[in-house]
């Protein structure tokens, strides 16, 4: 009975949200939005965080994106179609036609061929943070203008989804040929809105693109991104000056919009594919010696955490290196094997004050910096600080704005001691997810800055491994080094809470912050 | 007949102590300070005032309301709010005592000097001190700490400390000046000059005693101005980070999420803040008019 009630409720609310889909979208509006802080730079390809992606996504388009009520499917975006060879290594796309640019040249294959060309090899001081995607790609090949070829070294499982990457804006080769560094300063793109303005400190606007190739679409009329964070954000959003926020809210926000909202209000949840890590410098001592990384991940009681910061943060799931729930993720049963991961905390404690003590540094004093975001970032970090306070570790917190925290990590000899980073993908893909573990000459945004040739052989190994099994067991193997080593260790997976203003359709939850933000189907029912 | 003068008995009033003194003249003074010495008292014995270890998470209870085990309730983290209260004394007073000390005897310095040598030192140093009274207060502070961050030393943070200085500094120079201004003029001065004194004893044995007072006075308001600006770069992010307890941090992050699910977190910081500020304004307030002669008269 139980289950024909699940049924027929699942049925309904299906039913619900397809309608609610199906309706025909009006033209016009504003739609205005919060993000809770300011893109660092105005480079696609070398950006990591959402406070990128909301306010500068609008302005380009893709080759391939995700269809958002069908995640993990993928449609065209500049791509008309597609076609992969049966041996995998030679993916064809048909462009679309009468695509332009923002400044009216037409879009061409060309200009596909030096977008990645500068993703995956990139000159001129331009900083690509995806190289490692697409090191798989032996050439590019731009038979005509509408057509263009992807030849590959060695399968790649992950190839075809990576062209939906939403950080693969494409740039104009003509603006590249002439500056390769044009996109850090300049927002040009084939996308649904043109760029109005950017105001350090209060907002983005973007107007539609009268020449976008999609017909009748966009149907906002522009979009303001106003940069606002915590409570004000919240108040914000209670009194309506803004109708979303799309990265998450903490359950504390959701019950207090709710409330605030009552039937005005819409939510959407999800499990996230993103998570804090915790990155130690491998480079400084005495975080070059993994028995006291390990001991400091052993202090961590991840699965008592994850059940009380849920109740005040936007974390939930305990996991391993890949989501859980991920059909390649770890078990449960897998997990508890792993260091750091067992429910025995005691026992964990114990080993972990032995490390230290076998370290030489019992009593280990460090500086732990960590990003001002409220949400799950502080949270999260007096969670850990109060872990290692338990085996008698005493760590100062250091609290930064974005652009001062990405550049304590990201700086060639970075001087911090551990840091709580972010893995957050677009997608679930190990190919994705595991390139925090990578060596860091592989890998510009593995912040840990380690060389581990064994973690690198079996990323290898498993990027090329089509058949699901045997892919299942070398990711074992990976997440096990990965972890006993501990250069970079996840704490708590995230939970994704949105709470928008009933008006604003379009748009659907999916398990990325980073997907679904061109805001192309976005409308408002007013 | 003889007449006998008759002594009148005249009893000789006993000299009162002057805290007795000051206690009845100025008893909302003494209530102020009274409130001090229970801050100070909680700040020096907190880990036996306190009733639990102010950064000890206690996951099971979370957002516990006031009770008789958490008489002021607990925070998101489930740290109890009372201990993390009286813990927050220590950052309050630790910083507003070293920045107002540091702030005032700065100023007070040189406003002395400025006044002395006059000319050209004191036209320089008055366009200095008017360049920094321009900014308000907290917006000074602010920019202090952003351009010099956070400089941890025996758990105070040394940039802070400055950044909430800096600002006071402008404002005592101009008052303890004004006053050395007056005692530069005086005949005894003029004395010590003809007499061939040096500078500095002139300085420190015939002006520096008579600026003591209104530098007194100052000290105290400032101290309540520097808790007010240790909670407010605190609870704007800049100041004491997670999880020292401070009572303006008590008051940012999580407690505004959850200040209509647990008041408690909000209500009882900012008591703690308003009571700090209001007992130091008091006894400030009281001071001056207790060590001014005008008053007196």
């Amino acid at each position: 009975m139980k289950r024909h009630l699940a049924v027929l409720v699942g049925a309904a609310a299906l039913a619900v949200a397809g309608a609610a889909w199906a309706q025909a979208p009006i033209s016009g509006g504003l739609l205005k939005f919060a993000v809770s802080a300011e893109p660092p730079n105005y480079d696609c390809h070398a950006n990591t965080s959402f406070a990128f992606i909301h306010p500068v996504r609008p302005h380009y388009n893709t080759l391939l994106k995700f269809d958002p009520p069908k995640y993990p499917a993928i449609k065209g975006d500049l791509a008309e179609s597609w076609n992969v060879s049966k041996d995998g290594l030679t993916y064809t796309f048909k462009l679309r036609k009468g695509v332009k640019f923002h400044d009216g040249s037409p879009f061409s294959s060309e200009d596909i061929k030096a977008t990645y060309d500068r993703l995956r090899n990139p000159t001129g001081g331009v900083r690509s943070v995806r190289q490692a995607s697409y090191a798989d790609i032996a050439s590019i090949e731009t038979p005509d203008s509408l057509t263009v070829v992807f030849k590959l070294k060695k399968q790649n499982a992950s190839m075809l989804t990576n062209f939906a990457s939403p950080w693969d804006c494409v740039y104009s080769a003509a603006k590249l040929k002439q500056d390769p560094r044009f996109p850090e300063r300049n927002v040009m793109g084939t996308g649904p809105f043109t760029f109005v303005e950017h105001v350090a400190g209060s907002h983005w606007t973007g107007r539609k693109f009268e020449g976008y190739f999609e017909k009748g679409k966009p149907y906002l009329n522009g979009y303001v991104a106003i940069f606002i964070s915590g409570a004000p954000m919240v108040n914000a959003l209670a009194a309506g000056e803004v109708v979303a926020e799309f990265r998450g809210h903490s359950p504390a926000d959701r019950d207090r919009l709710l409330k605030a909202l009552g039937d005005k209000a819409q939510v959407q949840e999800t499990p996230w594919v993103c998570s804090l890590v915790v990155t130690f410098n491998t480079r400084k001592k005495p975080f070059d010696d993994a028995r006291v990384r390990r001991a400091l991940s052993l202090a961590v009681d991840r699965w008592a955490g994850a059940q009380a910061l849920s109740k005040v943060a936007l974390v939930r799931h305990v996991g391993g290196i890949l989501r859980p729930g991920y059909d390649l993720a770890a078990s449960e049963k897998e997990l508890v094997q792993l260091p750091g991961w067992s429910k025995d905390i005691n026992a964990s404690r114990a080993e972990a004050r032995k490390l230290l003590q076998a370290a030489g540094v019992p009593n280990l004093a460090f500086t732990f910096t960590n990003r001002n975001i409220a949400m799950p970032y502080v949270p999260v970090g007096v969670f850990l600080i109060d872990q290692w306070r338990q085996i008698g570790v005493s760590v100062k917190h250091e609290q930064l704005e974005t652009r001062l925290y990405l550049a304590a990590q990201q700086r060639d000899n970075p001087t911090y001691d551990a840091a709580l980073d972010f893995n957050c993908d677009f997608m679930d893909e190990p190919n994705l997810q595991l390139q925090k573990y990578l060596s860091h000459d592989r890998s510009p945004i593995n912040y840990a800055q380690q060389t581990d040739r064994v973690l690198d052989d079996l990323y290898d190994r498993q990027s090329g491994e089509l058949d699901k099994k045997k892919r299942y067991a070398l990711l074992r193997e990976f997440e096990k080094r990965a972890l006993e080593q501990a250069y970079t260790v996840p704490t708590i997976w995230w939970h994704r809470i949105i709470v928008h203003h009933k008006p604003m359709k379009g748009w659907h939850i999916m398990p990325s912050h980073y997907v679904g933000q061109d805001l192309a189907d976005v409308w408002l029912d007013q | 007949m003889s007449t006998a003068a008759t002594a009148i008995p005249y009893k000789v009033p006993k000299r009162r102590h002057p805290a007795v003194l000051f206690m009845t003249q100025q008893p909302l003074g003494a209530a102020g300070l009274v409130v001090i010495l229970v801050m100070a008292v909680c700040a020096a014995f907190a880990p036996w005032v306190a009733p639990y270890d102010p950064l000890a998470v206690d996951y099971g209870g979370m957002l516990s309301r006031p009770s008789p085990e958490h008489w002021l309730g607990t925070d998101s983290f489930g740290r109890d709010v009372a201990s993390r209260i009286i813990y927050g004394a220590r950052t309050a007073l630790a910083i507003g005592f070293i920045a107002s000390f540091l702030g005032c005897t700065a100023g007070a310095v040189i406003g002395v000097a400025s006044a002395y040598f006059g000319g050209k030192t004191d036209l320089i140093i008055q366009g200095l001190m008017d360049v920094l009274l321009s900014f308000p207060i907290i917006v000074l502070a602010i920019t202090v700490v952003a351009v010099l961050g956070n400089y941890v030393v025996l758990g105070i943070d040394v940039n802070l400390i400055i950044a909430i200085s800096v600002p006071m500094l402008p404002r005592v120079e101009r008052v303890v000046r004004a006053s050395a201004l007056a005692i530069r003029e005086m005949p005894y001065i003029d004395a010590a000059r003809a007499a061939g004194y040096s500078h500095t004893r002139i300085i420190f044995r015939h002006i520096v005693p008579n600026v003591v007072a209104p530098y007194l006075i100052l000290l105290t308001a400032f101290v309540a101005q520097a808790i007010l600006a240790e909670a407010s770069l605190s609870f704007l992010g800049l100041g004491v980070t997670e999880p020292t307890p401070s009572w303006g941090l008590m008051l940012s992050g999580a407690a505004a999420d959850f200040y209509q699910q647990a008041p408690w977190m909000i209500v009882f910081p900012g008591i703690a803040i308003s009571l700090g500020v209001f007992a130091f304004n008091l006894y400030g307030d009281s001071l001056r008019d207790w060590l001014d002669p005008k008053i007196k008269l």
